[in-house]
């Protein structure tokens, strides 16, 4: 064997996740992780209800359970569920049995499953070619993951709006009325990742009417459906409204922020369609094979239990209000603190949308200043997860944010 | 028009739909020898004691954090899943040149390790590498290599019909003319479907080979302890190449020899020249994860890293893993015994030279008609057959419905 290796090739490429790992290795006592992807609680850690802790003991020792290969997928009790809990059970597509789930692995899983199935759609014999439509700004990984499915044209609409330190409707809509018809446009029903901003319903109604003039097909990201308004119902609507306008879609769903299921990666991607539904079932079937084979039970398994059952179900409905509120809770005392810190800045965008994501369109520089010089970690464009700011260290955040803001006018 | 209008139909998958067709069959003699999936005697599906024991331990352990898993898994588990498939002392781990990537089974480890050597095997840009996978193999590794973007997937010789084993020479001569660089998918042990593995002799001429023509030796490993009952003695030809300096990669499941199909266990082991290399390819595969299922899940690595990092529950899990391959020695042995002993025409001692979960009967696809259809036993038409389908209250059955095959229908 030569000594060069065949690897010679693979350039190195910085981890995501070297924010967090700078953090570990920081040893300020003052620093404070605003970047993480999950919920904490005031105490600084992820925590389970205790309600899964008891679902997961009993599943542990069910006798009747077997380890045995699940359907490619999924459960369908798991699937079922899941629809009900995005489009409502009375929903026109279930009763009119035009909406197929796949149990998939977390959130990313249904993504690129997604991905993967409108790719395929591509090849075949359709006509369609793109294109993706992203918001700006968007995570890379959602970028990566459509490249990654084979989809070359990704284009953006305007989202985020540095002046109103929201969403500009105006550009998104001159962006959607803009684009080849039949683009498939990727939307955050609610909980903007990363910026959290939000929509009216009054501005969903209005994209939805675009999308259905110019036929546009929506693909929702609903990661944490429950958490932004406290609402189960309230989260999902615009994708109910979208489904009562006739239009198709696609929705991938997460249960890792409202259950707290974050290592067992519970995902699911549904399906609205006119027509074609079993072949589009088959093909995601076929699809499932190249990625996972099957998805994974636990997590899976610890939902239905709970969704299947009356009770448990308020139970859960009510610890998803609870982290709703709280950081609903947050956001109003960083606005008042920042407001008695003073200086011409407006922070009603702080408490406008609800959910774990807020953002203060800082720029490079001062994003610098908070990790380098407070030591409080940040996402870019100065987003962060409110739920990590608790009593211990808001007013050493809301100090540190007026800071960077002051120290560049 | 529907983005999704013309999808055209996907034809089922051949193993799962035998099932399907096996679960709605209604007579009281069917017998399952499709699925490859560990059956007891009792036919049933079996959790693990130690299983039991170590699911139990982390439902109840109040400590456990519950965030996400670092992108590449649990550390602990990647670690101690790759020594149990170089062994704990190889030389490779001491050198620092091995590392792991935790997967979505072992499909999700063939994933990973596809879409990184399209990318980034051999300079860049794969697409038209050629990949090797045996004729026969197991039926989803041409769609995963596919669907990674290889546009040349090509069968290399391996099974003989005529003689019921290894086409050594044939096998030999596809690797002499495949191009240098080429991939190939090999199986570690216990091949799926034929049974049939290279004796060790063999794997070193095969390795001969590869050096020579620096083909990629893609290791597919989802019956560790379950070909011999011994780990060790089932690793040896991962091993062999890693001793011979070969950079590899190894997709390891532990789906069957944990019984942990529905956690999707899977681990990609990675042999790199040094160090240096082998963080670079870690550091790209973090981003491939990254967008095809961001992180993967905790339950079944926990698991498992806790049953191999403890000395007791090691040996428990060794001494379940042999309970099962026993039972199928067994059933090997008493089918081929109960043919002999019917004078079934033809030989029958493949059933025995035969490795792992799968045999190879032989039978043509009339005869595996006649076996699903007249006396509802459902096997694949390649003439796989299950042996842990196979129980001493069915056997007799079995054999007798195979004796009817042969010699009533050519």
């Amino acid at each position: 064997m030569s000594a060069r290796s065949v690897f010679d090739g693979a350039v190195f490429m910085s981890s995501e996740m070297k924010l967090q790992e700078d953090f570990k290795r920081d040893s300020h006592p003052d620093k404070v992780n605003l970047a993480g992807r999950e919920y904490v609680g005031e105490h600084g850690h992820t925590t389970w209800l205790p309600l899964v802790r008891k679902i997961k003991q009993q599943i542990a020792t069910d006798p009747t359970l077997t380890p045995e290969y699940p359907p490619i997928l999924g459960i369908p009790e798991f699937t079922r569920r899941a629809t009900e809990l995005a489009l409502g059970k009375d929903s026109p597509a279930i009763v009119e049995s035009r909406v197929f789930g796949v149990q998939t692995v977390g959130c990313t899983g249904a993504v690129r499953l997604g991905a993967e199935l409108l790719r395929s759609c591509c090849c075949s014999n359709s006509s369609w070619s793109g294109p993706i439509l992203l918001s700006s700004p968007c995570d890379d990984s959602l970028l990566g993951t459509f490249k990654a499915a084979g989809i070359e044209d990704v284009q953006h609409y305007r989202y985020w709006d540095a002046e109103s330190n929201g969403v500009c409707v105006e550009n998104m809509v001159h962006d959607l009325e803009n684009a080849p018809e039949r683009s498939v446009v990727v939307l955050f029903a609610s909980g903007h990742s990363p910026t959290g901003a939000e929509l009216s319903q009054e501005d969903w109604k209005r994209l939805a009417e675009v999308m259905v003039t110019h036929q546009l097909f929506p693909f929702f990201l609903m990661s944490a459906q429950g958490l932004c308004s406290g609402s189960l119902k309230q989260d999902a609507w615009p994708v109910r409204h979208c489904v009562s306008l006739g239009l198709e879609l696609l929705c991938a769903q997460s249960f890792s922020h409202n259950f707290g299921l974050y290592g067992e990666r519970v995902g699911h991607l549904l399906c609205v369609l006119k027509q074609n539904l079993l072949a589009v079932q088959s093909q995601a079937e076929k699809l499932v094979q190249t990625l996972w084979s099957c998805p994974p039970m636990e997590g899976a398994r610890v939902v239905t239990t709970v969704l299947n059952n009356p009770a448990h179900l308020v139970e859960w409905q009510e610890s998803v209000k609870a982290i709703a509120e709280r950081c609903m809770l947050i956001r109003e005392r960083l606005r008042e603190r920042l407001r008695l810190l003073g200086g011409p800045w407006h922070w009603d965008h702080i408490i406008k949308p609800g959910g774990l994501y807020c953002c203060f369109g800082l720029n490079t520089q001062q994003v610098e200043f908070l990790v380098q010089k407070k030591h409080i970690y940040v996402l870019p464009n100065g987003c962060l997860n409110v739920s990590a700011i608790n009593s211990r260290n808001l007013d050493y955040v809301a100090e540190s944010i007026h800071q960077a803001l002051s120290s560049q006018l | 028009m529907s983005i999704f209008g013309e999808v055209p139909q996907a034809a089922p998958v051949a193993v799962f739909k035998l099932t399907a067709d096996f679960r709605e069959d209604q007579n009281p003699s069917k017998v399952n020898l499709g699925v490859g999936a560990y059956r007891t005697d009792e036919c049933q599906p079996w959790v693990l004691p130690v299983v039991r024991k170590v699911e139990k331990m982390i439902a109840d352990d109040h400590s456990l954090n519950h965030e996400y898993l670092p992108i590449l898994g649990l550390p602990e588990f990647r670690s101690s899943a790759s020594k149990i498939a170089l062994g704990a002392d190889s030389p490779a781990i001491k050198e620092n040149r091995v590392g792991a990537v935790q997967c979505l089974g072992g499909t999700g480890a063939l994933k990973i390790g596809a879409e990184f050597l399209r990318r980034w095997y051999n300079g860049t840009d794969n697409t038209k590498t050629p990949v090797y996978v045996s004729a026969p193999t197991w039926e989803n590794h041409n769609a995963v290599f596919s669907n990674a973007g290889f546009e040349e997937i090509r069968p290399y010789k391996y099974w003989d019909a005529g003689k019921r084993g290894l086409d050594l020479e044939g096998f030999l001569g596809d690797l002499e003319s495949a191009p240098d660089h080429s991939i190939f998918v090999l199986h570690a042990c216990a091949h799926n479907p034929t049974g049939t593995d290279p004796t060790q002799d063999q794997w070193k001429q095969i390795a001969d080979v590869m050096k020579r023509k620096s083909l990629f030796a893609f290791f597919d490993s989802a019956y560790q302890g379950f070909a011999s009952g011994n780990l060790d003695k089932d690793a040896w030809a991962v091993r062999y190449f890693v001793s011979q300096g070969f950079e590899l990669f190894c997709a390891q499941s532990f789906s069957k020899n944990f019984g942990l199909y529905n956690e999707r266990v899977g681990n990609l082991t990675v042999v790199a020249e040094d160090q240096d290399n082998l963080n670079r390819v870690l550091s790209q595969m973090e981003k491939i994860v990254r967008i095809t299922w961001s992180n993967p899940p905790s339950q079944g690595a926990r698991l498992v890293a806790i049953t191999l990092n403890t000395p007791e529950l090691f040996a428990e899990w060794k001494d379940n893993v042999k309970t099962m391959a026993d039972r199928v020695l067994l059933m090997r042995a008493q089918l081929k015994e109960k043919l002999k002993a019917l004078g079934t025409p033809g030989t029958w001692e493949h059933i025995t030279e035969q490795i792992g979960m799968f045999s190879f009967t032989g039978l043509n696809p009339k005869q595996v008609e006649y076996m699903v259809k007249e006396k509802h036993i459902y096997l694949m038409a390649s003439g796989r057959i299950n042996m842990c389908g196979l129980t001493t209250k069915n056997i007799d059955y079995v054999a007798e419905s195979i004796h009817e095959a042969v010699t009533t229908v050519q």
